[in-house]
């Protein structure tokens, strides 16, 4: 009886699990793998040749052209993921303490959380058509006297990405913050009060400590998202706001060397993982510490 | 920790109701930051939608006047209407097998154990924080070497893999809030393990499953890094977008960016309502 029972656990078990596992080797394992041995190949027309040589990671690592970009693109992550916690921490600090409708709440949130389900294409693209030469800013200022001509000075640089980027994944800085905000007992707070603590002090020392993992989940995000980004780039980006993505994305068009490609990819695979592991290891020394 | 706080709830209740009178400079100086973030979230919007009503073709203030002529351009165009029909074909595809296969892999995280069972976590959550782009390429590759042609099949196998992470996140979470106990009840009361899934296990986590529906089928609906790479002859509504707006700026784009964005709200109103847990299911 028991051996029948567990016999049929077992191909229960086989049942429920095979469909996923099927289908991440096939489509998530396989393609890594081949991601992964693609990037030892050499182009040669028509696509590439296999070949087991690190020709393409020796580009990458001696033509200073990519460090340079890896550098932008490092640096605009870091600035998007900047100004969003500096958006996002009020925002989140005020709901969490400072809202006491519950109704209210939510709509606020949901407020923020929304305009994600709002394509993220067009999200970029209405602030290309508020920063132009013949925009909604330049018209509005020429309108109030302020310019007497148009200025180009507002699109297609980095500021304007920094802008996009931020106002695109800003939703991804207010949710964990926010997570972490909301589990902090209030009377932690108090206490902290109670016992002789300024109100900043008791922010620096209580709450900021306690919301930390909820600031670097956000933080984590953001710059992974904006450091993987190629479309913001093309539409308000201009010459000097290519990132990463998109030298990987022509290798994969125009200049059709997919092998390099590849390579590239690995590369800004390693730094996302990197970052993330690091601050998974963050997080989780945080909670050995709180418990 | 936990004395802590079994023991400040008589307090607490004493200081909430003699609370200090609020200097309003606070009051105002939170008004002011809540204001900007939501500005900032809501006047691009505004923007675009306000646009696409414009006269003129081009974007700049103040606005002629209004007219409805761009929607109806839009009601004319064909590639547009061809794009838009893709794109709901790609996204019901996508969400169908997303749900096949990320339900039973967030059963198996929950409920199984089996070796590689970490390895098997990390894969399949991946794609959540790596950029699209490498999903793209990476699969782009795969059906290359075994020469498939790209087409929006192709579309659809990576849209499902690249959202199998938030329907696993999504529903594994709900299962952990579910009691083993419901399971176990139903099978020492003689049902089997089809039944108990689908008369038990699943009625129980039919928010989590709903809402990730209706998210994936959004994000697939939007998504370009992924579709940019595995698309062949046929564009989705994005990618369609997206080579119009590489031609120039026009109030179309706008009243599309209108549509979509009336299209989001029924979504989200309709997600809030269906993934609103009913009181007992906690």
């Amino acid at each position: 009886m028991t051996l029948a029972l567990s016999k049929r656990n077992r191909l229960r078990q086989f049942l429920v699990l095979s469909p996923p596992l099927l289908w991440t080797v096939l489509f998530m394992f396989a393609p890594y793998t081949i991601l992964v041995v693609y990037s030892f190949w050499r182009a040669q027309f028509p696509l590439a040749v296999p070949d087991f040589q690190f020709g393409n990671y020796i580009e990458i690592f001696t033509d200073p052209q990519y460090a340079r970009v890896l550098l932008r693109t490092a640096k605009i992550a870091g600035l998007v993921s900047l100004l969003a916690l500096l958006l996002a921490f009020p925002y989140a600090y005020f709901l969490a303490f400072k809202v006491r409708k519950p109704g209210l709440r939510l709509t606020l949130y949901m407020a923020v959380v929304a305009p994600l389900w709002v394509s993220y294409l067009l999200r970029a693209y209405t602030w290309k058509t508020i920063l132009g030469t013949e925009g909604l800013l330049n018209s509005f200022l020429m309108s109030t006297g302020i310019l007497s001509e148009p200025s180009s000075v507002f699109l297609y640089n980095q500021t304007a990405m920094v802008v996009t980027l931020t106002y695109v994944f800003i939703p991804f800085m207010v949710m964990p913050i926010y997570a972490a905000l909301e589990k902090i007992p209030p009377n932690l707070i108090e206490a902290s009060g109670d016992l002789g603590e300024g109100a900043i002090a008791t922010f620096a020392r209580i709450t900021v400590p306690l919301a930390m993992p909820g600031i670097v989940a956000g933080f984590t995000m953001t710059f992974c998202l904006s450091f993987g980004d190629f479309i913001s780039p093309i539409l308000v980006g201009g010459p000097d706001g290519l990132m990463i993505a998109n030298v990987i994305a022509a290798q994969f068009g125009a200049a059709l060397n997919w092998p390099l490609g590849s390579a590239l990819a690995l590369v800004m695979l390693v730094i996302v993982l990197g970052i993330i592991t690091a601050s998974d290891r963050f997080e989780r020394l945080g909670q050995a510490r709180l418990s | 920790m936990t004395a802590l706080e079994t023991s400040v709830p008589a307090i607490t209740a004493v200081r909430s109701t003699s609370r200090k009178p609020r200097r309003w400079g606070a009051s105002l100086g939170w008004g002011l930051a809540i204001g900007t973030v939501l500005a900032f979230l809501y006047v691009p919007i505004a923007v675009l939608v306000l646009f696409s009503f414009n006269t003129s073709r081009s974007l700049s203030w103040p606005m002629e006047g209004l007219t409805l002529d761009w929607y109806r351009t839009l009601a004319g165009n064909e590639q547009l209407i061809e794009a838009v029909g893709n794109s709901f074909y790609v996204a019901t595809c996508s969400t169908i097998l997303t749900l096949l296969i990320g339900v039973p892999a967030a059963l198996a995280l929950d409920r199984l154990s089996f070796p590689g069972k970490s390895a098997f976590r990390k894969l399949v959550l991946l794609p959540i924080a790596l950029p699209g782009i490498i999903t793209g390429i990476s699969m782009l590759i795969l059906f290359r070497m075994v020469g498939f042609t790209l087409s929006l099949e192709t579309v659809i196998i990576g849209h499902a893999t690249a959202l199998l992470a938030v329907v696993v996140t999504q529903v594994y979470a709900r299962l952990q809030r579910l009691p083993r106990s419901y399971e176990e009840a139903s099978a020492d009361l003689g049902a089997n393990g089809l039944q108990t899934f689908f008369l038990v296990t699943l009625p129980n986590i039919r928010s989590s499953v709903i809402g990730a529906g209706l998210l994936s089928f959004t994000l697939s609906f939007d998504e370009i890094p992924v579709t940019f790479f595995l698309t062949g002859r046929d564009n989705t509504l994005p990618m369609y977008i997206w080579s119009t707006m590489r031609r120039g700026l026009t109030p179309e784009i706008n009243a599309v960016g209108a549509l979509i964005v009336a299209f989001s709200a029924v979504l989200i109103v309709l997600s809030v309502i269906l993934m609103r847990d009913k009181p007992g299911a906690r």
